[in-house]
């Protein structure tokens, strides 16, 4: 009696969106615990964390991914208005561009084509399907942006989803060690650079582990080379051929 | 009333610039258009508006969280993951690493030649 009551009550849950939003913020909080006692390492980044609890409690409980985003859509759909909202951090800065206009410009050009050409490029050598390739190309991008310029080429926006955590994960584990190895000491270039590479894993990264200076470069680079790659990454594609 | 004005701002662009984008048929997304048009606003206007303030700031200290339920879509691709895991490992690790590099030199060697770089100043 009791186990069926327990069974009708998970058929209820299961199928309403209250269950997967919930479990998504606790996963959340929790991979957050885990990152601090871990002492906040990159490797172990709340993201990563949140989402590798979240697919195992999937296959655990033996629920699709539909069911899982019927509940926490309600979360993605902010990516939208949170992309928008870049632009108050671009206009808080814009000074800032105003004077680095010169070497923010060649910077991000040679950095976004830099970015798109290797990882096109890699991919095709190493002989990857082309929706594979379409996929990684706007990896450096924010996701928001990075799915949206997916999802125009013909790769898959939810794959990019994936391919752009793991590029900010890649980022903040190698970036530091690169600016150790060149003798990078400037925090807004450190900062730009971060932003452009790996999005906001790298902006976070910078203002937890570098300093407000280079969070403020990296948040405006995440917007800005997110903006110019839309511009420039379907043609740098097309130029591969895809 | 202040988040409702806020939140309305940052989708009213969006929708402006999902019209514009299908409209149009351009390659690039909606809301990164909304992102141009509502700082183009701004520059119009000359401030950024405490609603609108309070509402982006508020996203954007979240967007890690935001990232999550695009990120678990990856149980769909486990197959193709298994089978390009090596191709999508290597191409990430030399490819950000590459990234990272060339664009910290570009930037360094650009901000020496024009000197007016003075964030570097002690």
């Amino acid at each position: 009696m009791n186990g069926f009551g327990f069974q009708q009550i998970w058929v209820y849950l299961a199928a309403s969106p209250l269950l997967h939003l919930f479990a998504t913020l606790i996963a959340f909080l929790v991979a957050t615990r885990v990152n601090r006692w871990a002492g906040g390492t990159q490797l172990l980044h709340p993201v990563i964390v949140a989402i590798a609890l979240l697919i195992g409690f999937l296959l655990l409980t033996g629920t699709d991914y539909t069911t899982y985003f019927e509940g926490a859509q309600f979360l993605h759909f902010l990516l939208g208005p949170a992309t928008v909202a870049l632009a108050i951090p671009l206009y808080d800065h814009r000074e800032r561009v105003r004077r680095m206009l010169l070497p923010i410009a060649i910077g991000s050009l040679v950095g976004i084509a830099t970015a798109v050409v290797t990882a096109v490029g890699i991919a095709l050598l190493l002989g990857a399907d082309p929706q594979t390739v379409l996929s990684l190309a706007p990896k450096s991008v924010t996701s928001p942006i990075a799915m949206g310029i997916a999802e125009k080429l013909g790769g898959i926006p939810s794959l990019t989803a994936g391919l752009v955590l793991l590029t900010g994960v890649v980022g903040c584990i190698v970036g530091p060690w690169i600016f150790r190895w060149t003798r990078i000491t400037d925090p807004s270039i450190q900062g730009y650079t971060m932003g452009l590479a790996a999005h906001g894993f790298g902006t976070a990264y910078c203002f937890a582990s570098i300093g407000a200076v280079a969070g403020a470069f990296s948040g405006l680079s995440m917007g800005l080379s997110g903006l110019l790659t839309a511009f420039l990454l379907p043609p740098i594609v097309h130029l591969f051929g895809l | 009333m202040s988040l409702i004005v806020g939140m309305s701002i940052l989708l009213g662009c969006q929708f402006l610039g999902e019209v514009i984008s299908r409209a149009l048929a351009l390659p690039i997304p909606g809301p990164v258009l909304g992102m141009l048009i509502l700082l183009i606003g701004l520059m119009v206007r000359g401030g950024v508006p405490g609603s609108l303030r309070m509402m982006g700031e508020g996203l954007l200290k979240y967007l890690t969280l935001l990232f999550v339920p695009a990120g678990v879509g990856l149980i769909q691709h486990f197959g193709l993951i298994s089978r390009e895991f090596w191709i999508l490992a290597v191409t990430l690790v030399v490819s950000t690493a590459v990234t990272i590099l060339v664009t910290s030199q570009a930037l360094q060697r650009t901000a020496r030649r024009t000197g007016k770089h003075q964030e570097s100043d002690p």
